[in-house]
């Protein structure tokens, strides 16, 4: 664990990159050509979005070669690619695929209940959902270059991205205020190295970007997640499940750049037809929830 | 002389923040700019890293072409990564339509993908002094042409990767990510040694 290691800054460096943008799922080429006109930042290659992954069920695995393969050549922007948890062999695979970040993936069935993967053998740099800030920093301390919160996927619900959001900024502001000598104790309840813990009660930010993901749906949630201090945003179902991904694409977009002025991101949410219809995550049955994973 | 300049950090996307922060450690003004008003009274902008599709996309939805073209044509400029390939004359990807202040032809992630990205310490002649770099190049450009009016002030494998002209610098690779302000400062100094010209403040307000 080199926080200050070469190749760790290129991956963390590539997250950086990312900031203000919008990482979109795309299942096919076209698709992605959709989402990189529309001013996305990257993809995230699946075979299939989160939301059908949800009504279809079964096991969720990492997309097949071929998938990613003929997304990589469809567009210019990164390609992101989702694996299982603890899936190393899979993460191998996505690098020797070349894609360009990969999501350790709760929205996947997990290979491995009890560990995540040792991020740091890879050169691919990855991102890990997480729902609080133990879950973000051990993730950070295994290596990740970019935090996500992990909301609830395929559900157009943006309540626990928001709650997880939330949860994460109340905690790293704890941390700020405490005493040197509360920061062992508060390290051990977070399950994460002093280290690590020491460095957020610092700076009063996590050491690599924190992204919001999890249910947007909307140009507004788009803008209330970066109004919580979200630096970038995923989107999963929300496009390509809407009516018209185009514009929805666009428009989501446009408010991610924009959230802080309420007129523009007024003007892109108008015409856009229907949002995808989704699902409250309230009425989800305890076991069918991903972000507990 | 330099805590005096304003300078503007185009932040439609990209590590605009970790340009505002080189910014903040020289005691500099930095402003975000995410539409054409907010160019208003810079003395210089910078064109971060980011995504370089994404960014010319959003600066035609943004209605910014115009104004940026004519500050860009009238005060001092430096674009890093993403910014070297929109300051361009020529790029190999014809979506992007570049502003061609810069006499380069820019060739995108000419390394290749992420895991070519890479990390080296290079040498930069700046006024007259060899400095040592710590540089990131992520999904870095190449530059495989530039004219005779630019000055190549570093090369890495026997490539430019630091270059200028009176009004305009390109970098391929990213210092602000490991806060040093070394190249922050140059860009100030070439502001103020080039003075603030006398139809800058009026072009721009003709679009605005």
């Amino acid at each position: 664990m080199n926080f200050e290691d070469k190749d760790y800054r290129i991956r963390v460096g590539l997250a950086e990159m990312l900031k203000g943008g919008v990482i979109m799922d795309v299942i096919n080429p076209e698709q992605a050509k959709i989402a990189e006109q529309s001013g996305a930042v990257a993809v995230m290659a699946l075979e299939r979005v989160p939301a059908d992954i949800r009504a279809e069920g079964g096991v969720a695995r990492m997309a097949a070669p071929e998938v990613i393969e003929s997304i990589k050549a469809a567009v210019t922007i990164p390609v992101m690619a989702k694996c299982r948890i603890g899936h190393f062999a899979e993460a191998e695979i996505l690098q020797a695929l070349e894609v360009d970040f990969v999501d350790e993936s709760e929205v996947l069935t997990p290979a491995d209940y009890e560990n995540h993967i040792d991020k740091w053998t890879f050169k691919v740099p990855f991102v890990c959902g997480c729902r609080n800030l133990g879950e973000a920093l051990r993730r950070v301390a295994e290596g990740a270059a970019m935090i996500r919160t992990k909301g609830e996927a395929g559900t157009g619900d943006v309540s626990e991205a928001v709650k997880h959001l939330r949860e994460i900024n109340r905690e790293i502001k704890k941390l700020t205020v405490m005493a040197k000598e509360d920061l062992y104790r508060v390290a051990k309840e977070l399950r994460a190295p002093l280290s690590v813990v020491m460095m957020v009660a610092e700076t009063g930010r996590l050491p690599v970007p924190n992204f919001a993901a999890g249910g947007i749906a909307t140009p507004a949630d788009a803008a209330l997640v970066m109004k919580l201090g979200a630096e970038a945003v995923f989107v999963g179902s929300g496009i390509f499940k809407s009516a018209n991904p185009e514009k929805r694409g666009r428009a989501i977009v446009t408010a991610v750049t924009q959230f802080n002025d309420a007129r523009a991101v007024a003007d892109c949410s108008r015409g856009l037809g229907e949002a995808m219809k989704g699902i409250s995550t309230a009425e989800i049955p305890e076991e069918k929830l991903l972000h507990v994973r | 002389m330099r805590s005096s300049l304003h300078i503007g950090v185009l932040a439609l996307q990209g590590d605009f923040e970790r340009h505002l922060r080189q910014l903040h450690l020289l005691n500099v003004s930095g402003r975000e700019v995410r539409c054409r008003e907010e160019l208003s009274g810079l003395d210089g902008l910078i064109i971060p890293g980011g995504e370089s599709t994404a960014m010319n996309e959003l600066i035609d939805r943004f209605a910014m072409r115009d104004a940026l073209g004519d500050f860009i044509r009238t005060r001092v400029v430096w674009g890093t990564c993403a910014g070297s390939i929109l300051l361009a004359r020529e790029v190999d990807d014809r979506r992007i339509r570049p502003f061609g202040a810069m006499d380069i032809s820019v060739i995108r992630n000419g390394y290749g993908r992420q895991i070519h990205s890479f990390y080296a310490e290079i040498t930069a002649r700046l006024n007259g002094d060899t400095r040592l770099l710590r540089a990131s190049f992520i999904r870095a450009p190449i530059i495989a042409r530039y004219g005779n009016g630019v000055m190549v002030l570093a090369e890495y494998g026997g490539r430019p990767v630091l270059l200028e002209q009176p009004n305009c610098m390109v970098s391929t690779f990213h210092t602000e990510l490991h806060d040093n302000p070394l190249l922050t400062t140059y860009f100030l100094d070439k502001i103020i040694s080039r003075g603030r010209p006398k139809s800058a403040s009026s072009a721009y307000r003709s679009v605005s």
